[in-house]
């Protein structure tokens, strides 16, 4: 049934539509802008380019600053990654076993870390480590940074979880496959988007970790981030440009990569089931 | 025995993160929120005067017991490292009590034995004062209320009454109350512009929607150290907002877009509006069109349609992304750090001083507590509000 | 086919430990400055050829202040820094505290052999720096000559930096206001001295960006966001010499301080960093650093032996100093807290 629209309301739906455009301008003009900056031949941060240079790359690559930074970063994120994700996986299969109260209590401390503004736990954590030594370690920085990374990980195994249909499993066990074998070769590889994008996302938490980062790193863990922010307080060079435009590509990678299992998650999804 | 075996399974599973969890998060908040109210380091220097200094109350001057202990443990502290956390702990109470208490160590042993009283007031008349001894006190321990009552700019006088920090030492409530008032400015701010986006995005067939989400989901995925770096980038002095504003003609002088309030809001609300867009976005897409529709259908105009049928129905996402960015600015560091100016500094920012720069566990545990209390509030009344929507549904 | 990635995973997991675990202990001689020019001038005058002179391998860092930072390192029993280049009131009441190992002055040459200022238990001087008015001349067309011109928005139009924090920036405000420079001090010690200090500094506050590291000065400076600044004079000439820039200063009503080498208590290299003290307050290795770094020397016959092109951009420079004041440590100690808190209160307003 047709509704002739009037006047007031075209026009509201028109500037509506307008300012959506500008919030997604708004969003992504920023970043995309400060990409060509990086391959600036001038050294300094304004348009029109001066020409086309690939020395703040060069720079990028051959510092004795940023590559060191760089793989500070992947070291540490990796680790904090592999830790995350077993416990987090872990704790997300347990948890999908229990009910009521002790469910909600254990889920709320699991999701704490994301609720707790990072500077208090950068604070405390400081506390702890610097009685025990642990300032200023590798081991510190990838304990803390699989602390914030735990919690994604409990979140999408969690969701992966409620569409997963018992039924398979108690299939499996009713010919023959002991527990641990129903697990590994029916519920894991049904759940393994869910784990994947969950270590996804704990590997990005830990790649861009910066305050926690800033309490506990001495200069020799300096990471990427870290080394961003060093630079931004002290010297725009353009290489920072470059940094910036590497770590940007990085997260469309991994952006890529957790929409692509999504879509895979969703088609193995049994028909029917609660979709989250 | 089948009942138990997969209760005992799940708490095995859980086990690992729950103690993980305790170790890295729960002991080390608990430890620092305990050290906002101890007070040990005066009390571990001197013992024995501590312990006469409670006893005393605070009238005119300690008994010549107190004082004698005082001297006895100057002289054993003499040269220690305790005896210089007792001053600075002091000092942070009265400046200039450093310098008084190392000073007063070194003469003892020029001034001939006597009244303990006469001893201290002849190697300098601050000993005859009641205001320095009421100091000591107040730092006597164990236990104390100095470090939350400066968080919220109070004190104790000489007599013990509740006072107000003096105008220009009181800096916190100040500060509170602003990251209060920039977080609300940039929730609201990120909601008038997520909300469209969001039920454009949601009322799009997935061909469009889709591609058009994934510009939403890389800035999310983007680090802040990067999306700030390119604000600083912009709004600078001759940066490319400037630069831009001047050749089309709308301003002649550049406008101070940095290292103030405006661009501080300008880059947490593009920090934080993907927080917003996406719970609205996925709530939206439950609803769906049929309600808009069917209320169109019985004789409602769009915007009818939407303030009485559509808005109600979204509030649960509107709550969630409200809270999300809220939660997620109040305790945010990066960006006002480096593109705030002096006044626009959060909490935030005076918890890393605290703990980087001075070790004042006093303080960060202070602030931190009072930081928490405040997010705990928030989701508390968010999840009584989310509760009652969905019993009034 | 997880089973076996799982374990592979712990493997490195356990060998990645050990790795870690190992390297703590057999840590590198770590040298600690405050970054920018002069710590690369540290480079090249002392690090490099100290390394190349002994075999000693060294690691370099940098830092802004900051005693609890030293105190969390030392507390913790394995401190990860050795030698740290510290400003002259965490020297003194870290000394008190304990942090610092105590130095053999007769390796150093005696006290004698240094400016008085350089000479204490726990530590060495280093360097003498100071903090001046700097500005950039090819952008202002008059020349200021005081603190007083640093308040003039009219004359010099444009925006102000000083450093973040009470230090430096209450003496400047006082001489601003016409307090002679013998009388900042006294003046500062009382009350109304700093309620003085405070208003002085209201009537620029909307026209101040504030600095927190040493470099920042020289940016804000040639990117043209400030006029004017109270920067570090070291970093003022070391721009001009490298990156070109007309940046100037002038000397009257600078503050001189001197830093100080200090060992962090517990260090494992205590001994490698003794011997890199010693070979860094040698005349023949000191002397060299002025004409590079524009700070001036504390080993008395190093500054008769430094570079005498460089003289007049010294801050020990006669004349320069003639027209200077010194930083006075005792009042620091006694009132940074205070100061700071209120400092950050009035800054938050």
């Amino acid at each position: 049934m047709r509704m002739p629209l009037a006047a007031a309301d075209r026009v509201l739906r028109w500037g509506l539509l307008a300012l959506c455009v500008a919030v997604l301008g708004f969003l992504i003009l920023p970043v995309l802008a400060v990409i060509p900056l990086s391959f600036n031949a001038g050294s300094f941060l304004t348009y029109p380019l001066a020409g086309f240079s690939a020395r703040w790359y060069l720079d990028f690559f051959t510092s004795p600053r940023w590559l060191p930074a760089l793989s500070n970063s992947v070291f540490i994120g990796a680790f904090a990654t592999v830790i995350a994700t077993v416990l987090g996986t872990a704790a997300a299969l347990g948890l999908d076993r229990m009910g009521g109260l002790p469910r909600q209590v254990l889920s709320a401390l699991f999701l704490m870390p994301v609720v707790v503004p990072v500077v208090v736990i950068g604070s405390s954590l400081y506390g702890l480590f610097a009685a025990l030594g642990l300032t200023a370690s590798y081991i510190g920085l990838i304990l803390a940074h699989a602390l914030l990374g735990a919690p994604f990980v409990v979140i999408t195994v969690t969701a992966t979880l409620s569409g997963f249909d018992r039924g398979l499993l108690r299939a499996a066990l009713s010919l023959g496959a002991t527990p641990i074998e129903a697990f590994r070769r029916v519920t894991l590889p049904l759940i393994l988007p869910g784990i994947v994008s969950g270590a996804i996302f704990a590997f990005a938490t830990s790649f861009d970790e910066i305050v926690v980062t800033l309490f506990l790193a001495s200069p020799q863990q300096r990471t990427l981030p870290l080394q961003m922010f060093d630079g931004v307080r002290e010297q725009i060079s353009p290489t920072i440009t470059a940094a910036a435009t590497l770590l940007f590509l990085i997260s469309m990678l991994l952006v890529g990569v957790v929409e692509l299992l999504r879509r895979r998650t969703e088609r193995l999804r049994i028909p029917g089931s609660t979709v989250t | 025995m089948r009942c138990v075996l997969p209760r005992l399974s799940a708490w095995l599973l859980v086990l690992p993160l729950f103690l993980f969890s305790a170790g890295t998060f729960v002991v080390p908040i608990a430890l620092m929120l305990v050290r906002s109210v101890q007070d040990p380091e005066f009390a571990t220097a001197f013992p024995q005067t501590a312990v006469e200094l409670r006893r005393w109350d605070g009238q005119g001057l300690p008994g010549r017991a107190a004082m004698g202990h005082f001297i006895a443990e100057l002289r054993t502290a003499r040269g220690t490292e305790r005896l210089s956390f007792a001053a600075n702990r002091l000092n942070a109470d009265t400046s200039g009590f450093r310098s008084l208490l190392l000073r007063t160590t070194r003469m003892l042993a020029t001034v001939e034995e006597g009244d303990p009283a006469e001893m201290l007031a002849r190697i300098d008349p601050r000993w005859a004062e009641p205001a320095t001894w009421a100091a000591m006190r107040r730092a006597a321990g164990p236990f104390t209320d100095y470090f939350l009552l400066a968080a919220l700019d109070l004190q104790r006088a000489d007599h013990g009454a509740l006072i107000s920090v003096p105008a220009d030492r009181a800096v916190f409530v100040g500060v509170f109350l602003r990251t209060l008032w920039v977080s609300g400015l940039v929730t609201l701010l990120c909601l008038l512009l997520g909300y469209p986006l969001a039920y454009l995005l949601a009322s799009l067939p997935s061909k469009y929607a889709n591609p058009l989400l994934i510009l939403v989901l890389i800035p999310f995925w983007t680090s802040v150290l990067v999306r700030t770096t390119a604000w600083i980038v912009l709004l600078q002095r001759d940066g490319l907002v400037n630069t831009l504003l001047c050749q089309i003609g709308l301003i002649e002088q550049p406008l101070a877009l940095i290292y103030n309030r405006t661009g501080v809001v300008i880059a947490m609300v593009h920090v934080l509006l993907p927080l917003m867009i996406l719970p609205l976005y996925s709530v939206m897409k439950g609803i769906g069109r049929a309600p808009m529709l069917a209320a169109m259908s019985l004789g409602a105009r769009p915007a009818e349609a939407f303030l009485r049928v559509y808005l109600p129905q979204s509030a649960a996402g509107v709550g969630a992304g409200c809270l999300l960015v809220f939660i997620s600015a109040l305790g945010y560091y990066v960006t006002p750090e480096l593109i705030g100016g002096g006044g626009d500094q959060m909490i935030s920012s005076f918890i890393a001083f605290f703990t980087n720069r001075t070790t004042n566990w006093g303080m960060a545990g202070a602030l931190s507590l009072i930081l928490l209390l405040a997010t705990g509030l928030l989701y508390i009344a968010y999840a009584r509000l989310s509760r009652g929507m969905r019993l009034a549904r | 086919m997880i089973i076996a990635l799982a374990k592979r995973a712990i493997g490195a997991l356990a060998l990645a430990a050990g790795l870690v675990a190992g390297t703590a202990s057999a840590r590198d001689l770590t040298v600690v400055g405050w970054g920018g020019s002069s710590q690369a001038a540290q480079q090249k005058v002392y690090y490099r050829p100290f390394t190349e002179q002994t075999g000693i391998p060294m690691l370099e860092d940098s830092w802004s202040g900051g005693l609890g930072i030293l105190r969390a390192r030392v507390q913790a029993g394995n401190p990860t820094w050795d030698v740290v280049q510290v400003e002259a009131d965490e020297l003194q009441i870290g000394c008190d505290e304990g942090l610092y190992e105590r130095l053999d002055w007769a390796a150093l040459g005696g006290r004698e052999a240094f400016i008085r200022e350089a000479v204490s238990d726990c530590g060495v001087g280093a360097v003498v720096w100071s903090v001046g008015l700097a500005y950039d001349g090819s952008r202002l067309r008059d020349t200021p000559a005081s603190w007083a011109d640093f308040w003039d928005l009219q004359r010099f139009p444009g925006k102000r930096t000083l450093r973040r924090g009470p230090k430096y920036t209450l003496e400047i405000a006082l001489m601003s206001d016409g307090v002679p420079a013998s009388e900042v001090y006294r003046v500062l010690r009382t009350p109304a001295g700093v309620d003085r200090a405070f208003r002085r500094l209201d009537q620029i506050r909307n026209n101040v960006v504030w600095w927190t590291a040493g470099a920042q000065p020289g940016q804000l400076l040639a990117s043209g966001e400030v006029a004017m600044a109270a920067a570090y004079t070291s970093r003022m000439f070391a721009a001009r010499r490298d990156d070109n820039r007309d940046f100037r200063v002038v000397w009257k009503g600078s503050i001189y301080a001197v830093d100080h080498w200090v060992v962090l208590r517990g260090s494992p290299n205590r001994d490698k960093a003794l011997r890199l003290i010693q070979f860094m307050t040698r005349p023949e290795h000191q002397s060299r650093f002025p004409g590079l770094s524009f700070q001036g020397a504390t080993n008395l016959q190093a500054a008769r032996q430094a570079d005498p092109t460089v003289a007049t951009s010294l801050p020990t420079h006669p004349d320069n100093l003639a027209v200077a004041i010194p930083l006075d440590v005792d009042f620091w100690v006694d009132n940074i807290e205070e100061l700071t808190q209120r400092f950050n209160a009035w800054a938050a307003r």
